[in-house]
C-alpha cells in the first residue's frame, strides 16, 4: 500500500498546487489509516497476551477478542477502495482477494462456528495475523512519513517467509475442524425443492475453499518473494553506491 | 506524405545516373522502371536480437506478405501468431498495411512478438455453442450419475421443463447455424487459452442451469402457466429480433470489402430498434435470457443473465464508442445497449 504520490516539482505551478493539495490530503488520510490499523492490531496483540497471562489457557481467548477482531479486519475493506481510486498502487484484485479471504475466515468460519473457537489452529492464525498486520501497517506508516527504519523494512519482507505458511496451516486446519459441525447443522445451506430452484451446500463450499488454497497460496507467496528480492536487493545496490 | 519521400528517395538513388536535364519522352521507355526495394529486418521485441534480414522486398508488399516470409524462416510462427510493430511501444501493425506507406526508410525494422497458438474465432464460437447444447440435453435426459439413480432416464412431469429444453436447444442451434452461415467475422484469430476460458464459462453455466431446471425436485413458476407463457413470448420475440439484426449486420458489408458502414433500420420491424440502440443484437440477446429466466424461475439462470448483461454492456459500449469515433454523423439518439439508459 505504498503511497503513489509523485513529487510536484516536475509540473506547472497550477497543476503543482492542485497535485500538492491532493497528495497532502491523501497522504494525511493514508497515514491516519495506517496508524489506526497499527494501533488496532497492537490492541489485539495486547488483549491476547493479557488473556493468556491471566488465564493460562487459550480457551475462551477468541470470544474475548472477537468484537475487536471483527471491527479491524472488516475495516480493512477500505484498502480495496484505496486501490480502486488509485491512491495506492496495488492491484484491486490482489488486495480484494486477500481482504475477502480474511473476512471470510473471521465472519463465516471462526465467529459463526462456535465449536472451533477453542482450537489451537484458530490461535495459530490469530497470532500470525497479528504479527503480520502490525509489521505491515507500521511499515506503511513509516514509509508515508519518510522515516522508514531498516529493521521495519527487513521485518516486513522477511517475517512473511515463515508467517505466511504458518497462517495458511492455521486457517486450513480451522476450516477442516469446522467441517463436521457444518455438516451436522446444515448452516448457510439451502436444499431443494424451493421456489428459487437453486441449492447451496456450505459443507462443499468450504471444501472448495480449502482446495482453492492450492493454486492461490503459491502465487501470493512467490509474488511476495519477488517483491522481497526487488525491495531488499535494490536497497543493497544503493548502499554500494553510497 | 510518404509518396513524396519515396519520390525523393527515388531521386536520390537515381541521382548518380540521372542526367541533370531529363528529356521525359525520350528517356522514359529507356529508363528501366526503378523499383526501390526495401530491406526489412525483424527484431525480437523483448531481446532486440536480429531474427531475420530480408532484402529485396517489394515496396508494395503488405505486412501479411512480410509475415509469410518470416514464417518461411521460422515455420513454428505462422502469420496469425505474429505481431509486428514499428516501435516497441506502438500497436501491432494490421495485415493490410503496405510497406511503402509506412513511416520507414528503405531499411525497415519491425519488432516481432509471439501471440501464442491461435484459433479462428469461428472455431471458438462453435465450441462455445456446441458444449451447452449437448450438456443441457444430457441433464434433460437425466443421464446416469447426475441425479439419484432412481431418476435415471426418467422424464419430468412438468410441461415447462420440456419447453425450457426446446428453447435452450433452439437458442444454441440457432447460434451454431449463424456462426456457420450468417456471421461475417472480421477478426482473424484469438489466443488458444481463450478457448479454455470461454468454453469453461459457457459450459459450466449451461450445466449449472440445466442441473436445476431438469432436477426431479424442480418447482414450477409461481404464477403458473401465465408466467411460463409470458417468458416464452419474450424469448421468441427476442430470438427473432436477434436473428434479424444478425442478418442486417451481415448485409452491411460486402465480402472482402473493408469499408465500414453505419447499420440502419430496414423494413423489418425488428430492426427498428436501430433508431435507439447501437448494438441491438445484444439487447435482444439480453431479452431472450430475461424471457428464459421468467419462464423457468431459476436463480442460476438469473445470475447467468446478469453476468451476460454486464459483459454485453461492456462490448456494446466499446462498439458504440468506435462507431462514434469512425463516423462524425453518427445518429445521436442511439445508446449502446439499453435505449436511453446505457
Amino acid at each position: 500500500m505504498a503511497s503513489s504520490e509523485e513529487d510536484g516539482t516536475v509540473e506547472e505551478k497550477e497543476n503543482n498546487n492542485k497535485k500538492r493539495t491532493k497528495s497532502a490530503l491523501t497522504t494525511a488520510w493514508l497515514t491516519f489509516y495506517n496508524i489506526a490499523m497499527t494501533a488496532g492490531w497492537l490492541v489485539l496483540a495486547m488483549a491476547m497476551l493479557r488473556f493468556y497471562i491471566k488465564k493460562g489457557t487459550h480457551k475462551g481467548l477468541y470470544r474475548s477478542i472477537a468484537r475487536t477482531l471483527k471491527f479491524f479486519q472488516t475495516f480493512a475493506l477500505v484498502e480495496v477502495g484505496h486501490c480502486a481510486i488509485g491512491i495506492v498502487r496495488t492491484s484491486v484484485i490482489v488486495t480484494g482477494v486477500q481482504v475477502c479471504s480474511r473476512i471470510f475466515m473471521v465472519w463465516f468460519v471462526a465467529s459463526s462456528i462456535r465449536q472451533i473457537q477453542n482450537e489451537e489452529s484458530v490461535i495459530l492464525f490469530l497470532v500470525v495475523w497479528t504479527v503480520t498486520e502490525i509489521t505491515r501497517y507500521s511499515y506503511y506508516t513509516f514509509k508515508l512519513l519518510n522515516h522508514l527504519p531498516y529493521f521495519v523494512k527487513w521485518a516486513r519482507y522477511n517475517f512473511f517467509i515463515v508467517l505466511y505458511p504458518l497462517g495458511v496451516i492455521g486457517e486450513l486446519l480451522s476450516i477442516y475442524a469446522a467441517l463436521p459441525f457444518v455438516r451436522r447443522s446444515g448452516m448457510y445451506s439451502m436444499r431443494l425443492p424451493n421456489k428459487y430452484n437453486v441449492s447451496f451446500d456450505y459443507y462443499y463450499c468450504l471444501i472448495i475453499v480449502m482446495l482453492s488454497y492450492i493454486p492461490l497460496f503459491p502465487q501470493l507467496y512467490f509474488h511476495m518473494l519477488r517483491q522481497r528480492r526487488r525491495v531488499l536487493y535494490g536497497e543493497v545496490i544503493v548502499e554500494k553506491d553510497d | 506524405m510518404d509518396i513524396l519521400a519515396l519520390e525523393a528517395k527515388n531521386a536520390n538513388v537515381a541521382d548518380a545516373e540521372k542526367k541533370p536535364t531529363p528529356k521525359p519522352k525520350a528517356k522514359q521507355p529507356k529508363k528501366a522502371k526503378r523499383i526501390v526495394y526495401f530491406e526489412v529486418e525483424i527484431l525480437d521485441l523483448k531481446t532486440k536480437e536480429k531474427l531475420l534480414l530480408l532484402d529485396k522486398v517489394e515496396p508494395t508488399a503488405t505486412v501479411l506478405d512480410i509475415k509469410a516470409l518470416f514464417h518461411k524462416s521460422y515455420p513454428k510462427w505462422y502469420p496469425a501468431r505474429q505481431s509486428l510493430r514499428l516501435d516497441p511501444k506502438t500497436k501491432s501493425l494490421r495485415d493490410e498495411e503496405v510497406l511503402q506507406t509506412l513511416p520507414v526508410g528503405t531499411t525497415a525494422s519491425f519488432y516481432f512478438s509471439d501471440l501464442g497458438p491461435q484459433l479462428t474465432w469461428g472455431t471458438v464460437f462453435l465450441a462455445e455453442s456446441v458444449g451447452p447444447l449437448v450438456l443441457y440435453l444430457m441433464f434433460y435426459f437425466r443421464l446416469p450419475f447426475i441425479y439419484s439413480p432412481k431418476y435415471d432416464f426418467t422424464s419430468s412431469k412438468h410441461w415447462v421443463v420440456h419447453l425450457a429444453c426446446m428453447c435452450h436447444s433452439f437458442h444454441y442451434i440457432k447460434r451454431i447455424l449463424e456462426t456457420l452461415f450468417v456471421h461475417r467475422i472480421s477478426h482473424g484469430t484469438m489466443p488458444l487459452r481463450n478457448i479454455f476460458k470461454n468454453c469453461g464459462y459457457y459450459w459450466c453455466s449451461a450445466a449449472w442451469m440445466a442441473y436445476y431446471i431438469n432436477h426431479p425436485l424442480y418447482t414450477t413458476p409461481l404464477y403458473g402457466q401465465q408466467q411460463v407463457n409470458a417468458g416464452l413470448y419474450i424469448f421468441l420475440f427476442c430470438q427473432v429480433g436477434n436473428f434479424s439484426i444478425h442478418v442486417v449486420l451481415r448485409n452491411l458489408k460486402q465480402p472482402g470489402s473493408k469499408v465500414k458502414k453505419i447499420p440502419y433500420p430496414t423494413r423489418n420491424p425488428f430492426t427498428w430498434i436501430f433508431w435507439l440502440v447501437s448494438c441491438p443484437n445484444y439487447t435482444y440477446e439480453l431479452g431472450s435470457w430475461i424471457g428464459f429466466t421468467v419462464m423457468t424461475q431459476c436463480v442460476p439462470v438469473a445470475l447467468f443473465t446478469l453476468v451476460a448483461f454486464i459483459q454485453m454492456t461492456v462490448w456494446a459500449k466499446g462498439k458504440h464508442r468506435s462507431y462514434l469515433k469512425e463516423f462524425r454523423d453518427y445518429p445521436t439518439l442511439r445508446s449502446s445497449i439499453l435505449p436511453f439508459i446505457v
